[in-house]
């Protein structure tokens, strides 16, 4: 996933959060970068066509933006998904985000076909937990009632 | 607050490993579909596509053993083939391709994908100036030579497909 997907996903996933324009700080924030490369960055997702800048509002994605960015949410909820279920790793989240940059979309996609993907993905993440809520962890043993 | 790091390099062996890793189920992948496709074949055999998709397998297979060669280097685990192929075999109804056409199409899909991924790998060890367990001119050159053979099945395949 290359780094303007990396912001796609983020903004949109932002948005979703604050329930409008996505402001720059947080964007910067949620990706531990300087608000100065954040800005850089908008401003060649603008150029593209896949996001708006408000000034004093913050950035909304276009249509085109939104498309982009579910398809890289859903690439990093294969990423978590293949990372928690196929391989057993327990850091999951953090290893799909170390991971998520040299995995490419066409390579996710061949691992979404041994993954068990639920329909309702990418709607499914959860930004609280930073990973697909309907994520299936082998949960440890539940004490029997005394 | 999500938190997404923007990193492009690997910087440790830990993710390394996780990478080889992902490159070994990649070739298991590519290994336990070209069974099912060879298997699936049985009614109609057509003799350039059993033999290219046995060839594909073997070379799969060899990848598998080059690249559990260098995570062992790691000290890491591999993977094991038996569930994947499982993994494969459940899930191969919902993918499974109806017709010769298609078979080659998934081929091709594997070949390129397998492509892609050794290419950004190779790409994100170049970036990184991390000191890894093995040898890094060894470790390179091995997967520049994992690559070259994708390249050359991606070439192979289209040549199939474009004779048919």
């Amino acid at each position: 996933m290359n780094t303007a997907d990396q912001y796609l996903k983020t903004i949109y996933v932002v948005q979703k959060q604050e329930d409008g324009p996505a402001s720059t700080g947080s964007i910067a924030d949620s990706l531990g970068v300087s608000p100065a490369s954040a800005n850089e960055m908008i401003g060649k997702l603008e150029e593209r066509g896949l996001a708006e800048h408000e000034k004093y509002k913050g950035v909304r994605l276009t249509d085109d933006g939104i498309v982009r960015a579910r398809d890289a949410l859903q690439t990093y909820c294969i990423i978590e998904r293949f990372l928690a279920n196929v391989l057993a790793v327990e850091e999951f989240r953090d290893e799909a985000r170390e991971l998520e940059a040299v995995i490419d979309d066409t390579v996710a996609e061949r691992l979404d076909t041994i993954i068990d993907r639920q329909p309702e993905c990418p709607d499914c993440f959860d930004p609280e937990t930073d990973a697909c809520a309907c994520l299936e962890i082998a949960a440890a043993p539940v004490e029997p009632d005394q | 607050m999500v938190a997404v790091s923007v990193s492009q390099r690997i910087a440790s062996d830990d993710q390394l490993a996780r990478l080889l890793q992902i490159g070994i189920v990649l070739e298991e992948v590519v290994e336990a579909r070209a069974h099912h496709h060879y298997q699936s074949l049985d009614a109609e055999l057509d003799e350039e596509i059993e033999d290219l998709l046995a060839d594909a397998a073997d070379e799969s297979a060899e990848h598998r053993r080059r690249l559990e060669s260098l995570i062992e280097g790691l000290g890491v685990e591999s993977v094991p083939f038996d569930e994947i192929e499982e993994l494969v075999g459940a899930r191969y109804g919902r993918t499974q391709p109806e017709d010769f056409d298609g078979v080659l199409y998934d081929q091709l899909c594997n070949e390129e994908t397998a492509y892609k991924f050794y290419d950004d790998l190779i790409q994100a060890i170049e970036e990184s100036d991390a000191e890894f367990s093995v040898d890094r001119a060894e470790l390179l050159d091995e997967l520049h030579a994992i690559r070259e053979d994708e390249a050359e099945g991606v070439s192979e395949v289209t040549e199939v497909m474009e004779r048919r």
